[in-house]
């Protein structure tokens, strides 16, 4: 089991999470300007990324709050855990091996 | 409310309600508590001697959630209107475990507990008038968990059947109060005392709680096994 160092709460276990898929995708400025391939882009269209990847997680059995974590998907490693709000920290390191 | 409401047995309630009032035993009649029909099944699991631990319920204990950004004006009325600051860090509880305290259960998110009386009609509304407009919230919820109270030599070693908490004295102090899972059901759980523990299962778990913390005193109530 992965234990997930939660900003507010400290390190827990990975069954007290929540995942939310991939972080830092914009919403649309304009959604009425979208065509329809463009909508469902946006909602349904995600990166498969072999390495480290920003994704959301929600500590849904603790404080109940959402963060962003960089994780390598190749060893399940967390690189960084940063706040909502906070930008992405520059790790690359691990991409494509 | 009573002026909007139109029941026809309003004016039975609000004299229901005023009664209790001043008398808790009334309200009390009226209410049932979510563990109350286990109460035999707690006592009888109690474990005395060396590895003595004991289960009951705090029933009708006043809870007040609270919302505010710590440091705020908002926090600093409820604070002001409760006599107790908020804790600042995870897992941190301020104030008389006997009596008022503050839980921390999110950054923004507190819970404050009056373990010295019950839950009366009423309760947070001056709380909730202290902050007078300010954004935030103090709401009684009482009825949303159950306290109960797990206490003893061997209290520790029953919860750590199923809790992934560090319980250790050095790591889980007393005066620390987590949200976490006891077996499967999230609760929060309270050190309220050097062998004291209170968990917080919402009312609907409760009974599965006392059963399931039940299953794991009776191993104290034999011999231990070398």
């Amino acid at each position: 089991m992965l234990e997930i160092r939660c900003p507010y709460c400290g390190p827990r276990d990975e069954t007290e999470f929540g995942y939310g898929g991939q972080a830092h995708v914009a919403y649309p400025e304009d959604p009425y300007a979208l065509s329809d391939s463009e909508w469902g882009e946006y909602l349904f269209y995600r990166e498969n990324t072999r390495g480290v990847f920003a994704e959301r997680w929600v500590h849904s059995a603790g404080c109940r709050k959402w963060f962003n974590a960089l994780r390598d998907t190749v060893t399940y490693e967390f690189k960084a855990i940063y706040r909502t709000g906070e930008p992405r920290p520059d790790i690359t390191e691990g991409e494509i091996r | 409310m009573a002026d909007i409401t139109t029941a026809p047995d309003d004016s039975t309630n609000s004299s229901v309600a005023s009664a209790a009032r001043g008398d808790i035993s009334v309200l009390d009649a009226l209410r049932v508590s979510p563990a109350a029909h286990l109460a035999e099944l707690m006592a009888g699991a109690e474990v005395t001697g060396e590895r003595s631990v004991a289960l009951r319920e705090l029933p009708f204990t006043v809870q007040l959630g609270l919302r505010a950004e710590p440091g705020s004006r908002s926090a600093l009325a409820l604070e002001a209107a409760l006599g107790v600051g908020f804790p600042e860090s995870a897992g941190a509880v301020t104030g008389d475990a006997s009596a008022v305290h503050i839980l921390w259960l999110g950054p923004d998110e507190f819970l404050a507990v009056d373990a010295s009386r019950r839950q009366e009609p009423g309760d947070g509304d001056a709380v909730a008038a202290a902050l007078d407009g300010l954004p935030g919230q103090a709401l009684d919820l009482s009825a949303n968990r159950t306290i109960l109270e797990l206490s003893g030599a061997r209290a520790r070693h029953v919860l750590e059947k199923g809790c992934h908490m560090d319980l250790h004295p050095r790591a889980f102090a007393v005066g620390t109060a987590v949200l976490t899972q006891v077996g499967p059901v999230p609760v929060i759980l309270h050190r309220s005392g050097e062998q004291e523990y209170r968990l917080f299962p919402r009312a609907s778990f409760a009974d599965y709680t006392v059963r399931w913390l039940v299953d794991a005193m009776a191993e104290f109530a034999g011999d231990e096994v070398t």
